[in-house]
């Protein structure tokens, strides 16, 4: 563990497990012991070399990290064709859409399948967006040999179908969800009232940096593997850090990732990207501009929600950041005015999607492509010598058919 | 004393009836739960997310605010019942964020107003309650809690800190709908949770056959009724309240006189 100052942004939770006035336990009684025990495990795992030491071999040699940093020369040198005089910062990227599986969730789903196993459960359950923690936990379950059932709306089955065909072959079983929307929020109801009813043999592998408290902390920290190596590969390659940090933000886990271990250096700045779906006057995703603070699977954060607190349905293009809520971490860090936090609609995020596609050969998933967008607006109002880093969190494979339909191509 | 403190009589059990406000005609259901016995509501608040309540529930609450029911109509609907019966413990049950959303002082301040004795939220852990408890019993309202198969002798005391009315044994680990709980499971629980407190403990979760609240009534003290009426609802509508009298009304015989004999 590094070291925590008194006035560090890096000491949250409290022990009760709130992030200033977020976060929190807010479950049924009947999932509450089985909290506070998950809670002393992962207090225990956190002090065990050996725990440390099987995490850090499997990402190693399961995962493939550490993932390389990039310098986007490409894209830099593009966007500084319209920047002003001087200004047009470079451009890089943690590459953890290279992970095995093709995202950062893996990093995650890694280090939860060893607290289940160390806990001695013997059945795993997950909801799924994109369904890309859906495949990183159909795969941590392969690897370890547990039956695995994947929580994933009706309407993200048909959009992710890719995905869903690959949960299957790693031998999950997907239940489509349908009520509500039939995306993510359904599916972690879903999910909620499996465990509920399998508390004795179940572990939830719940796939970002929300839901009740110890799942908010424990998932950034095993997230922040991200921000760990970027932080010393950019020293090594630049001699600095970076000015400024960018991430899209679900339910936040790969901002967190990326963030956490530089909350604390002044000079780095933040911005984490929500999706503003069809606009923020229109149906979007992005809990942090539009919503307001309420309680949600779990914990206290920011929702997307009317004035009798019911929830409303989000909207992106992008199924992995269609949820109406943030991790409550990023609703205390906008609130200390720590990081900033912006949003990018569909249509942007699916012309940068197309930018770095040919641009640096290399085609994102629809969720970095929100912080592509965010860096296209950012990078021609800072100077050339400052340099910005951003998290391709997941490669685009499975988003080609969303991307051809809107583009209206036939496939 | 209390309503609930008439209720739970200490001769015989109690039958609490469950039905979603908005679902169907309310105040005319909530009428035939009471002509046929109950001797206490439990009004739910719809909500869009119910995730610890099983199909039947949440139809119920999608069916609800389908119709449009906003948190002043359930509030209107709690006030009328009140007026309409002045002495039938009066509960409103639901999830956190409704009922915190324009702070807990300003709901308190509604259900004093409205008339209703307590509350049941959900996913509002004991560990959580400084976001509604203190509000409630600043006006004299009930905070009541759900005890569950997991929660055990070490845990128990954090339930029931803070809580009064009466205590809600939850007997399955799972979600409301059809599963339940062995007997031998339900008295065995009841007896020790009674260890511990002095509060009624009224038993629910997959209760629908007057056979079955019989067996709880004779072990419990009070027996909770909530998915089977919900179904009269959901398959009759408008047409619910007479088919919910006559099993209100064998249920209630049942809960009624399990102990005589
Ligand atoms: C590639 C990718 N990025 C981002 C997300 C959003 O999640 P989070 O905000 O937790 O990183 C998802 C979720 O499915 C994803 O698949």
């Amino acid at each position: 563990m590094t070291e925590q100052k008194p006035n560090s942004f890096r000491n949250q939770p409290d022990e009760r497990g709130h992030f200033g006035q977020f976060g929190g336990r807010y479950v049924a009684e009947t999932l509450m012991p089985l909290i506070l025990d998950l809670e002393q495990e992962y207090t225990a795992a956190k002090k065990d070399p050996a725990f440390d030491a099987q995490f850090q071999d499997l990402l190693e040699h399961y995962v493939g990290r550490p993932s390389p940093l990039y310098h986007a020369e490409r894209l830099t040198e593009e966007l500084r064709k319209d920047a002003p005089e001087g200004k047009g910062a470079e451009i890089w990227f943690k590459r953890d859409e290279l992970n095995h599986t093709g995202a950062h969730k893996i990093n995650n789903c890694i280090g939860q399948i060893l607290l289940a196993i160390r806990m001695g459960k013997t059945r795993i359950i997950a909801e799924t967006g994109a369904g890309q923690h859906g495949v990183a936990t159909a795969t941590v379950c392969a690897r370890f040999g547990l039956p695995c059932v994947v929580y994933m709306g009706k309407t993200d089955v048909e959009r992710q179908a890719p995905n869903v065909f690959r949960m299957k072959l790693l031998g999950a079983e997907i239940v489509p969800v349908t009520s509500g929307a039939a995306t993510l929020k359904d599916a972690m109801n879903e999910a909620l009232r499996d465990w509920v009813a399998n508390v004795h043999d179940t572990f939830y592998i719940i796939g970002t940096a929300a839901g009740p408290h110890p799942y908010p902390e424990l998932v950034r920290d095993f997230q922040s593997v991200i921000g760990k190596e970027a932080r010393e590969q950019m020293q090594k390659r630049t001699g600095r850090l970076p000015d400024l940090l960018v991430a899209a933000i679900g339910g936040g886990s790969n901002a967190i990732g990326l963030f956490h271990p530089f909350l604390d250096d002044p000079d780095v700045n933040m911005l984490g990207v929500e999706a503003a779906g069809h606009g923020l006057d229109k149906k979007h995703a992005a809990s942090l501009a539009g919503g307001f603070p309420g309680i949600l699977h779990g914990n206290k954060t920011y929702l997307l929600q009317d004035e009798d607190g019911q929830i409303a349905e989000a909207h992106s293009i992008s199924a992995g950041l269609d949820y109406p809520g943030i991790g409550p971490e990023h609703a205390w860090l906008k609130e200390t005015g720590r990081v900033e936090y912006t949003s990018v609609t569909d249509d942007e995020a699916l012309s940068a999607f197309q930018l770095l596609c040919r641009t640096e050969g290399i085609i994102p998933a629809l969720e970095p492509s929100h912080a592509i967008a965010a860096i296209v607006k950012r990078a021609k109002e800072m100077d050339r010598d400052q340099i910005i880093l951003a998290n391709l969190c997941g490669r685009g494979d499975k988003d080609i058919f969303t991307v051809a339909d809107a583009l209206g191509v036939e496939m | 004393m209390t309503r609930f403190q008439s209720a739970f009589k200490p001769d015989r059990a109690a039958l609490v009836c469950f039905i979603t406000a908005g679902d169907g005609d309310t105040a005319a259901n909530l009428d035939a739960l009471v002509e046929g016995g109950a001797d206490v509501i439990e009004l739910g608040m719809p909500f869009t997310d119910p995730m610890a309540d099983g199909p039947a529930i949440q139809k119920a609450n999608l069916r609800s605010l389908a119709k449009g029911t906003k948190t002043a109509d359930v509030l209107a609907m709690a006030k009328a019942f009140r007026e309409r019966h002045p002495d039938i413990p009066l509960v409103l049950m639901g999830y956190a964020n409704p009922m915190v959303r324009r702070g807990p002082e300003w709901f308190a301040d509604r259900l004093e107003e409205v008339g209703a004795d307590g509350v049941i939220c959900v996913d509002l852990a004991p560990e959580e309650d400084p976001d509604l408890g203190p509000a409630l019993r600043a006006k004299g309202i009930s905070p009541i809690r759900l005890a569950t198969p997991t929660t055990d002798d070490k845990r128990l005391p954090k339930v029931l800190e803070g809580s009064s009315g009466f205590l809600y044994y939850v007997s399955v680990a799972g979600i409301t709908g059809k599963q339940q709980a062995a007997i031998d499971s339900i008295e065995a629980n009841v007896t020790r949770i009674k260890k511990q407190t002095d509060l009624p403990i009224a038993v629910g979760f997959g209760v629908r056959t007057p056979q079955q609240a019989e067996a709880i009534a004779k072990v419990a003290d009070g027996v909770v009724v909530g998915s089977a009426f919900i179904d009269i609802v959901g398959e009759h509508g408008e047409n619910a309240p007479q088919h919910l009298r006559e099993l209100t009304a064998s249920l209630a015989k049942a809960v009624h006189n399990a102990r005589k004999g």
